[in-house]
């Protein structure tokens, strides 16, 4: 199991609640689909992807990032459990989506690029690095039930 | 992941952002070191010699002018890195032997650094054409190695 100490957790708490789903959802997964365009293949009914433009204007994209960022929240919720609360989750990326584990990882890096933007100074060193854990630990738990 | 090669697109974004945060480089270097030893601390075990490994301090300072004087260098020689950084990358590869995965590290603090820095001018367009040049940059370091 992952040890949080009290400050981790009121910093994932204090970072998540600076957070607007509905904006930072969007801009993340357009990140991903622009800086790693292989990760479109995921995404084949969802239209023209096929400039930054149009991945930024695609209603699609910015549901997804909805979606995504929405299920975050759970983890949030739930960080002495975190792979208990994505283990169906995971199971579905692999089974059905046939996901790459590896792009929960290129996800999770485009999700802080974003937060930083939005955070600017507030992100410090320190509130990076505690983020990132949590992220990291999502990451794993993303990747856990594929076998 | 073997980085492409940077398209003309590519690098007149990375020269035009380039021009805008230039005068920023050294803040940029310091927070950018400064987050990588506080994010990935097993990156601290190439500064040993440092007395203060704490953010922003003097020794941190001092090299992150090191490390962004190399990126603006990159810049400059963005035709052609491997010619252009050949020296660095030789002092990487025989004198300093960075472990290569560092490179991908540094790079993504010193876009974490220009998120905070710089939110509406780091978008996703310039966002890519930075990680591709951050990686065509490591590559080039990492050539001599073996």
């Amino acid at each position: 199991m992952v040890h949080w100490t009290d400050k981790e957790r009121s910093t994932v708490r204090a970072v998540w609640e600076k957070l607007d789903i509905d904006q930072i959802g969007p801009e993340a997964l357009a990140r991903v689909l622009i800086v790693y365009p292989w990760t479109e293949r995921y995404f084949g009914g969802f239209g023209d992807m096929f400039t930054a433009t149009a991945v930024l204007n695609n209603s699609k994209v910015a549901a997804q990032g909805k979606v995504v960022l929405k299920a975050l929240d759970r983890a949030v919720k739930n960080m002495d459990n975190i792979k208990g609360t994505y283990a169906a989750l995971s199971r579905m990326h692999y089974e059905k989506l046939n996901v790459d584990p590896d792009n929960f990882r290129l996800l999770a890096d485009c999700i802080t690029i974003t937060v930083a933007c939005k955070l600017k100074g507030d992100l410090s060193p320190q509130t990076q690095a505690t983020w990132q854990k949590f992220l990291s630990v999502v990451v794993e738990a993303m990747g856990s039930q594929y076998s | 992941m073997t980085p492409m090669s940077l398209t003309a697109k590519d690098k007149d974004t990375v020269k035009a952002f380039w021009a805008k945060i230039a005068g920023k480089a050294d803040d940029i270097g310091t927070d950018a070191l400064s987050r990588m030893l506080v994010v990935y601390p097993q990156t601290k075990t190439y500064f040993s010699h440092w007395k203060d490994l704490s953010p922003g301090s003097a020794p941190v300072r001092k090299h992150g002018q090191t490390v962004m004087g190399g990126v603006a260098d990159a810049v400059k020689k963005i035709d052609d890195l491997s010619a252009g950084l050949l020296s660095l990358s030789e002092l990487h590869a025989f004198t300093l032997r960075v472990d290569p995965a560092n490179f991908k590290i540094l790079s993504h603090n010193i876009l974490v650094v220009l998120a905070t820095m710089f939110p509406t001018d780091f978008t996703p367009e310039v966002h890519v054409s930075v990680d591709k040049f951050l990686a065509a940059l490591s590559r080039a370091l990492s050539e001599k190695y073996r």
